[in-house]
């Protein structure tokens, strides 16, 4: 029997779909209709002192027929009155006391975070999100990103939440920074009871070529947003996979955020240790009832793994994930392409010629199409498998007995480091490389 | 049963003669362009008699670049907006896409090309340049594809040109040949309207060139001469009571059709004769202008006609009925059409043979003969020293187009015995890359 609930630092939830604090949170309304729709919980749209928004707010990236594939906004944190937002936070949790209400936080201040809290207990949250991240607008006056880059203050903060919260504290960190370790531990340390992330990331996402004024355009100026959308769920996975895998830090629950649209996107980010995901993108482009389908998704791999709570799953990807120098330098795959699936588009042999490494030939014979693997030259690289349009058409073949296995970092303790590439260690044995010139008889 | 009113109005016209090819929107054209999957090498290219670059246009319009995606169209096709109504896409590029082997839908090259032709002529935008000015002039015969394509490809490269056209109107068969629902009038002129204000070449309308005198008139003024004139009228059936009332040519009806559009007359009962491309349309045509029966009649078997299937399906969807195993022997009627006498037909021994002992009538108003056009030998045998072939074809060099006459190039219907739009236009561009080549010698 599959149970999605979650227990996520004390936070429960009737399952692992929240709303990211974003837009779509933004109103009791709002989050009421998410809940109903089959959402676990919300992130409320970020409290604080009020602010005042510009018009326009959002930009995007298309990619091909895809529209919004990536989404940079320069919103700030909620515009409506403090008092409204916490009136409706209690209606909400009226009518769903089973549903997760997180209300997130941004202020600057001890004696303002101190307040801001005891207001969001007394409306009924069940935790509070630390915004650490927003990386525009806010971060300019202190706040948002502008803490989250700041381990040392970011702790401080954390440890006045504390003290003062008698509800859980998830931190929320930015991914505006090289080193996400440092202020995942610094919250760790400062006490937070949990960690989100990732916040959006700063970004251009592109500029109007008649006003020469970056998207969005705010009265022929622009400012940087914050970038989000599909596009970024990679950078967020690693992050990810950065706190999950850390000692100490792991011993806090993660919520994974960026990206995510589908059943998969959830199932990978629970592999990589997420024991909470969090959506905004994909709502505000298709609208709560997205969420049929990622926990119609995410129940169908659960009962064909069966696995009966997410917690069955959660980081079971991390051991699988390690540095360079541990990968066997023996495993070797080589492209085969299914002759009976091609459709002659040729774009694995010219993605492979150009772009990596000669390892594909077209017939002599014009009105043949179909293109062989020049197997001495072929690195498994995988792009012909990547370029290629047909479903199951190119696949990579295991083609080493699986009986050998060495690392780089175990050539380097032996000091068996081959130095050429026509070595057998290197594994570039009998592999043509054209020469220059022949680059122009084509 | 027909299914179509007889058009009394322009709309109604319109309506019954429906585009085939209908405009992109700009929403389409992206979604569309996108799928492409730029091909290496790509087929499409390969399949197309212009070579146009297929994948880059397409490319250009997923990028919102539409004059560079039409510049790369006129570039290799001076009828670029035309041929992307026109073409028969499904045996060219579009019947090259490899999503063929995928049974995913092809892409629509033809209306994507389009999409983008007709922006840039719809916006006027000047995107070609003439040459730097020779001192050589050339005269064209015919302001057909082919001559359209050589006079366009003659001005980037400087030369003067005169086209010498005995029609009212350029484009020959694409605007007075080519069925209504394929392509419009409009549609026609306005590319024709925009190469010609932006490469100035001269069109001198209602100068047939018919004789001998005229010819050498050319050959003193020009330093080169290129034969554009594409085919005659529809070849006589030499049938007993051809010369009644009633009965066309396919090629006259068209032109008739395209000029008077639902001003036309067309009766009630209508056979049309023959069995290639220009019978469907002229069938179909038929059916569309209101008549309440047309039969197509060919002599072979459906499978031997020269139609392509997709034009046979168009035409029975109008409501056409075909005969097949057919051959007329005779016309009857009083004066007026009244029938067509029929013999059946039987493939004895892998030939054709009439059988006349099973004959019979098939009672209609009209006659349509789509059986072919003649071919213009008495315009060529006032030229010294062209050959043609056992045809009636110019004979022409394979590269330069150039005839067994130096000073004469030639194009189109005229060396290829009746081909496609795209093919004459091609000729056309060969020709005057011809022509250069051998002045500047």
């Amino acid at each position: 029997m599959i149970d999605l609930s979650i227990n996520f630092a004390g936070i429960k939830s009737p399952n692992p779909f929240w709303l990211a604090s974003a837009p779509p949170t933004n109103s009791g309304y709002q989050v009421m209709k998410a809940f109903d729709a089959g959402w676990g919980g919300a992130v409320w749209k970020t409290l604080g002192v009020p602010v005042i928004n510009v018009s326009s707010r959002y930009g995007s990236i298309d990619y091909r027929n895809t529209k919004m594939m990536g989404f940079n906004n320069i919103e700030l944190i909620t515009d409506r009155p403090l008092a409204d937002n916490l009136r409706e936070i209690e209606e909400v949790k009226k009518y769903f006391p089973d549903h997760a209400v997180i209300a997130s936080l941004m202020v600057e201040s001890r004696a303002e975070w101190e307040q801001i809290i005891k207001d969001v207990e007394n409306a009924g949250a069940d935790g509070i999100e630390l915004n650490f991240g927003c990386p525009h607008g806010m971060c300019e006056r202190g706040m948002g990103s502008a803490v989250g880059q700041e381990p040392e203050v970011l702790k401080t903060i954390v440890e006045w939440v504390k003290e003062a919260a008698n509800i859980p504290v998830i931190t929320k960190l930015s991914p505006n920074i090289s080193h996400i370790i440092d202020p995942g531990l610094a919250a760790v340390q400062g006490g937070t009871d949990a960690i989100s992330l990732i916040n959006t990331i700063k970004s251009i996402v592109g500029i109007d070529l008649d006003s020469y004024a970056p998207y969005p355009i705010v009265d022929g100026k622009g400012s940087n947003g914050g970038y989000c959308g599909p596009a970024v769920k990679p950078i967020a996975l690693h992050m990810l996979k950065d706190l999950a895998q850390h000692t100490e830090i792991s011993k806090v629950p993660i919520s994974g955020i960026g990206g995510i649209e589908t059943w998969r996107d959830v199932v990978e980010f629970i592999l990589l240790g997420a024991t909470s995901v969090q959506v905004c993108t994909a709502v505000m482009h298709y609208g709560f009832g997205i969420v049929r389908e990622i926990e119609a998704g995410l129940r169908q791999f659960m009962e064909e793994k069966g696995y009966n709570t997410i917690y069955d799953f959660a980081g079971k990807a991390l051991p699988n994930v390690m540095e360079w120098k541990y990968l066997n330098l023996k495993h070797k795959v080589i492209a085969e392409i299914n002759k009976d699936k091609c459709i002659g588009c040729d774009l694995c042999y010219i993605a492979c010629d150009d772009g990596a490494h000669q390892a594909i030939s077209l017939p002599k014979d014009v009105d043949n199409r179909i293109p062989s693997i020049i197997e001495e030259n072929c690195v498994g690289c995988n792009l012909c498998s990547l370029v290629c349009p047909v479903e199951n058409c190119i696949t990579m073949v295991k083609i080493d007995d699986g009986t050998e296995h060495i690392t780089w970092n175990e050539r380097t303790l032996n000091d068996d480091v081959p130095t050429t590439f026509d070595d057998d260690r290197a594994g570039g044995k009998g592999h043509f490389v054209p020469k220059p010139t022949d680059a122009l008889k084509k | 049963m027909a299914q179509y009113k007889r058009p009394t109005s322009e709309a109604e016209f319109k309506k019954n003669f429906k585009q085939k090819k209908p405009l992109m929107n700009d929403t389409e054209a992206h979604y569309e362009s996108s799928r492409c999957l730029f091909c290496y090498d790509a087929p499409c290219v390969q399949a197309c008699p212009t070579h146009i670059d297929i994948p880059l246009f397409i490319k250009q319009i997923q990028t919102n670049n539409i004059t560079g995606a039409s510049k790369t169209i006129f570039d290799s096709n001076w009828l670029g907006n035309a041929c992307g109504i026109v073409c028969p896409t499904g045996v060219l590029c579009v019947g090259a896409c490899v999503y063929n082997h995928q049974d995913v839908p092809p892409i629509q090259i033809g209306r994507l090309q389009n999409y983008a032709t007709n922006k840039v002529i719809d916006s006027g935008k000047e995107i070609f340049k003439v040459g730097e000015t020779k001192n050589n002039k050339i005269a064209i015969v015919g302001a057909g594809p082919a001559g359209i394509a050589c006079a366009c490809e003659l001005r980037t490269l400087g030369y003067e040109v005169d086209i010498f056209e005995a029609k009212d109107k350029p484009t020959g068969l694409t605007v007075h040949g080519i069925a209504p629902y394929k392509i419009t009038n409009e549609e026609v002129l306005k590319e024709v309207e925009y190469l010609q204000n932006q490469l100035g070449f001269n069109i001198k309308y209602h100068s047939p060139i018919t004789s001998k005198e005229q010819l050498q008139q050319l050959e003193k003024e020009y330093d080169a001469i290129f034969l554009g004139v594409g085919l005659g009228n529809t070849a006589s059936l030499e049938l007993e009571g051809e010369d009644k009332d009633g009965v066309i040519g396919a090629v006259e009806f068209i032109e008739e059709l395209r000029m008077k559009q639902h001003l036309l007359k067309v009766p009630r009962k209508v056979v049309v004769i023959g069995g290639g491309n220009t019978a469907m349309d002229a069938a179909s045509e038929a059916a569309r202008m209101g008549a309440r029966k047309t039969v197509l009649a060919y002599r072979n078997s459906k499978e031997k006609m020269g139609a392509y299937g997709f034009e046979y399906d168009f035409a029975i969807s109008a409501g056409v009925d075909s005969l097949f195993n057919v051959t007329p022997i005779a016309i009857v009627g009083n004066g007026k059409v009244e029938g067509v006498k029929f013999a059946k037909t039987e493939t004895v021994d892998g030939k054709l043979q009439i059988n006349m002992k099973n004959v019979f009538i098939v009672k209609c108003d009209m006659v349509i003969k789509a059986t072919g056009q003649s071919k213009k030998g008495s315009l060529f045998s006032l030229i010294d020293d062209l050959r043609i072939d056992n045809l009636t074809r110019i004979v022409v060099n394979k590269e330069s187009f150039q005839t067994s006459n130096k000073k004469y190039f030639a194009g189109g219907d005229a060396i290829n015995g009746g081909a496609e739009v795209v093919n004459a236009v091609y000729d056309g561009k060969m020709a005057a890359q011809g022509i250069h080549s051998w002045l500047i010698k």
